[in-house]
């Protein structure tokens, strides 16, 4: 039987999902003369990461998440990862160890049109070296269905920074979409100064934004903060997903962001994934946050 | 190591152009300022609680025991980049009071998140 995406959503959330559905002004057109669909966000697996008082199944959790997804009654469009699929390490041979055990086991989604943008875990301490063997470029854009989605690297540089030749990039790429194109952006960190204090930035943030401002309807999907944030930065939306690893404070409200203990009353809270759909009619936005095991 | 040379050549050109705009921050002339030094290693700061006081001109002295660091206070917009090797000067005049982070924000490993410290502002 098919299901409609829209009671498929109420039904995800009556199941134990969070359902965000967004008629903000940025999301307002995203399928207007497109076709309706959606993909799958998974954020910050950081497979290597061993600590157990934050997560006892560090394992485990990648693995239940995969699962979760190829449970879904109805089979996504495409699977994006926003970053930080490792934990990182100083050693070369491990990194790689970790990425080909992360690749293996994202192998494992039933749906193969998978892709991925790095995080400064699995970036930063060479350049983006390791990744590229294994995952291939680190920023670059594709079509689906009348939307154009952009890959925006804000880690390989370990200031940070985007970098003025990635803008560039940026910049021409967008120079062939019209004004009132439908544009997602995935990134790993935010691109505006969301918690400077804890790191919580991209240098050249900015710059990414205002190449992005003269677009009318652009929405940013990001990891990263381990946890759902939605912003506003003029009319351009950006939305942060949630880790699959442990969960971070909400920004700003304690000194230290030190990750949120195992609550072994609650296995898996404040892990997930997402869903985003893309409609033609209606609220035309909606983000399903959906746990990794249900409760 | 290929890594270290790395983050040296790409953020050695950016640390003196920081250093520069932080003089923007609002320093006195130099001379009467009070030299704070802060030594950085992966992943900490050295001495990690600096006591200031509101309008009083100081000058951070910043060097690195090992690789490329950051050494940012986003309160007050100032950061300079920490190259092995050099020692950075980083003016600074506080106008308020409070207790601010101060953080490396140059991704350096596992305890780069941890990197941090806190200066208080009376």
């Amino acid at each position: 039987m098919k299901i409609d995406r829209r009671q498929f959503l109420k039904l995800s959330a009556a199941g134990g999902g969070a359902v965000f559905a967004s008629s903000l002004a940025g999301c307002a057109g995203m399928a207007a003369g497109g076709r309706d669909f959606y993909f799958v966000q998974l954020s910050d697996a950081h497979w290597g990461f061993n600590g157990p008082a934050v997560n006892p199944d560090a394992r485990g959790t990648l693995p239940k998440a995969v699962a979760a997804v190829n449970a879904l009654p109805i089979e996504p469009d495409f699977v994006f990862f926003t970053g930080d699929l490792t934990h990182t390490t100083d050693d070369p041979i491990e990194r790689r160890k970790r990425m080909g055990e992360f690749k293996e086991i994202a192998s494992g989604l039933k749906n193969k049109n998978v892709r991925f943008i790095p995080g400064e875990h699995d970036a930063s301490l060479d350049h983006g070296k390791a990744w590229m063997e294994f995952f291939g470029e680190t920023h670059y854009s594709f079509d689906h269905k009348g939307v154009h989605f952009v890959a925006v690297d804000n880690v390989s540089d370990p200031a940070a920074r985007i970098g003025d030749e990635q803008l560039a990039w940026l910049a021409a790429d967008l120079a062939r979409q019209p004004r009132d194109a439908r544009i997602v952006v995935f990134t790993h960190r935010p691109l505006f100064d969301l918690a400077p204090q804890w790191d919580w930035a991209t240098r050249d943030g900015a710059q990414a934004i205002a190449i992005l401002e003269p677009f009318q309807n652009v929405t940013v999907f990001y990891g990263h903060i381990h946890q759902e944030n939605h912003h506003m930065t003029g009319h351009i939306a950006h939305h942060s997903a949630k880790s699959l690893i442990f969960p971070l404070p909400a920004p700003g409200s304690q000194p230290k962001r030190e990750p949120v203990k195992w609550d072994a009353s609650q296995p898996y809270r404040g892990l997930g994934f997402r869903e985003v759909q893309a409609e033609k009619q209606g609220p035309k936005y909606a983000i399903a946050e959906m746990p990794v095991v249900k409760s | 190591m290929t890594v270290d040379r790395h983050r040296r050549r790409a953020l050695a050109s950016g640390a003196a152009l920081l250093a520069a705009a932080a003089l923007g921050a609002g320093v006195a002339a130099r001379g009467a300022e009070r030299v704070i030094h802060v030594s950085a290693r992966r992943f900490a700061y050295t001495p990690n609680r600096i006591e200031l006081k509101v309008g009083e001109p100081v000058v951070f002295e910043l060097v690195t025991e090992d690789i490329v660091m950051g050494f940012s206070i986003p309160d007050f917009k100032m950061r300079s980049d920490i190259v092995p090797g050099k020692t950075m000067r980083v003016p600074l005049t506080p106008d308020r009071a409070g207790t601010f982070i101060f953080l490396c924000d140059i991704f350096c490993g596992e305890g780069h998140e941890n990197m941090n410290g806190q200066l208080v502002v009376s």
